[in-house]
């Protein structure tokens, strides 16, 4: 039953291969959508394009709802699949600076490196940003260790926190990327007219 | 169309490695490598770098390193078949190339480090942990998009037109 042990099945070179499968698949899909552009990705800011939202919520959905049905039919262990585990102060505090850094600096760490891939300068700036970003977090960790494990919940999910069936949430978050993505259009539509 | 397909990829990558998609990991164990060939007294000595690269350890032998290669490989292949690969800057209409290089830079360094303080990026968190439900993705989730939402507004000149 799925997942599988591919250092097991293919050896450690033969998983590495399907890594770089699946990432250039990632990649691929990225970049196809446009997200190697900085101005596409920081106009969802302004609720001028809303295909980062969509692309990104929809990919949520899609995964989600796959993940629940081959658990409920018995082809994939949920205990098996990594599940984050929550530390929530420097997760959302983490996430409020990357969100900054996502508007001033006009990419996320993944779109970054396929407008790095197609020659984009501005993305090669933000590689570089990132990479000292890193370091100096991995060289300052040590001061802030007990923030850093702040707010620890353990693998906490949505239907734990909640008390209520998986099916249940996966109904909820579908309805509410539905309503978001109608949101938004009608947002867009109030500033900036009609057209596209 | 692109969501669907990143869906079903980042459902394949679960149903068939056991976790999700990732990118900011990845680069943070290849600048690891780097610092381990310069100076690797100083990895073995600190900690959160010790633990990929101290000793006999090798950065580079883990998974997220070999997915993000594929991301600039697949990337790379995807602006070649629609003529995107080309030396240039994308900017806003009201700034010039080098005031976009110098906020890609420090935008860079806030993502780089407020990812590593989450412990995953917009891939490895929001993605992957929003797809399995985890509480503390989602909650990252949401603080991402606060913050840049609120940013937004004040470095509007950064990227609207006039």
């Amino acid at each position: 039953m799925a997942p599988y042990d591919l250092v097991a099945l293919f050896g450690t070179t033969g998983s590495y291969f399907v890594y770089v499968t699946i990432g250039f698949a990632f990649g691929f899909i990225l970049e196809s959508s446009g997200f190697g552009d900085s101005r596409l990705l920081a106009a969802q800011f302004y609720f001028r394009e809303l295909q980062v939202l969509k692309v990104m919520f929809t990919a949520i959905v899609v995964a989600m709802i796959l993940i629940f049905w081959s658990t409920a039919l018995g082809l994939l262990d949920y205990d098996e699949i990594w599940v984050n585990p929550t530390y929530l102060w420097p997760g959302v505090v983490g996430g409020l600076i990357m969100g900054a850094g996502f508007i001033l600096g006009g990419y996320c760490p993944g779109t970054s490196l396929v407008s790095v891939a197609t020659l984009k300068l501005d993305g090669v700036f933000f590689f570089l940003g990132h990479v000292t970003g890193i370091i100096i977090f991995g060289e300052t960790v040590g001061f802030i260790t007990s923030f850093w494990n702040s707010g620890y919940l353990g693998f906490l999910t949505l239907p734990e926190l909640l008390h209520v069936e998986t099916g249940v949430v996966v109904f909820l978050v579908t309805c509410m990327a539905l309503l978001m993505f109608a949101g938004f259009d009608w947002l867009r539509s109030k500033i900036y007219g009609k057209k596209k | 169309m692109g969501g669907a397909l990143l869906g079903i990829l980042l459902f394949l990558s679960f149903f068939v490695t056991s976790h999700g998609l990732g990118a900011s990991g990845g680069v943070n164990r290849i600048a690891v490598a780097v610092e381990d060939l310069v100076i690797p007294e100083h990895v073995d000595k600190t900690p959160y770098i010790a633990q990929m690269a101290g000793g006999d350890r090798d950065p580079l032998a883990h998974w997220i390193v070999w997915e993000v290669a594929g991301i600039l490989l697949g990337g790379f292949v995807s602006g070649l078949l629609r003529g995107r690969v080309k030396v240039q800057t994308y900017h806003g209409p009201q700034i010039t190339p080098h005031t976009r290089w110098a906020f890609a830079f420090a935008g860079g360094v806030l993502m780089g480090y407020g990812a590593r303080m989450a412990r995953g990026c917009t891939s490895g968190q929001a993605l992957s942990g929003g797809a399995v439900m985890s509480v503390g993705s989602w909650a990252f989730m949401f603080a991402v998009f606060a913050g840049g939402y609120v940013l937004a507004w004040f470095v509007r000149r950064l990227w609207q037109e006039a």
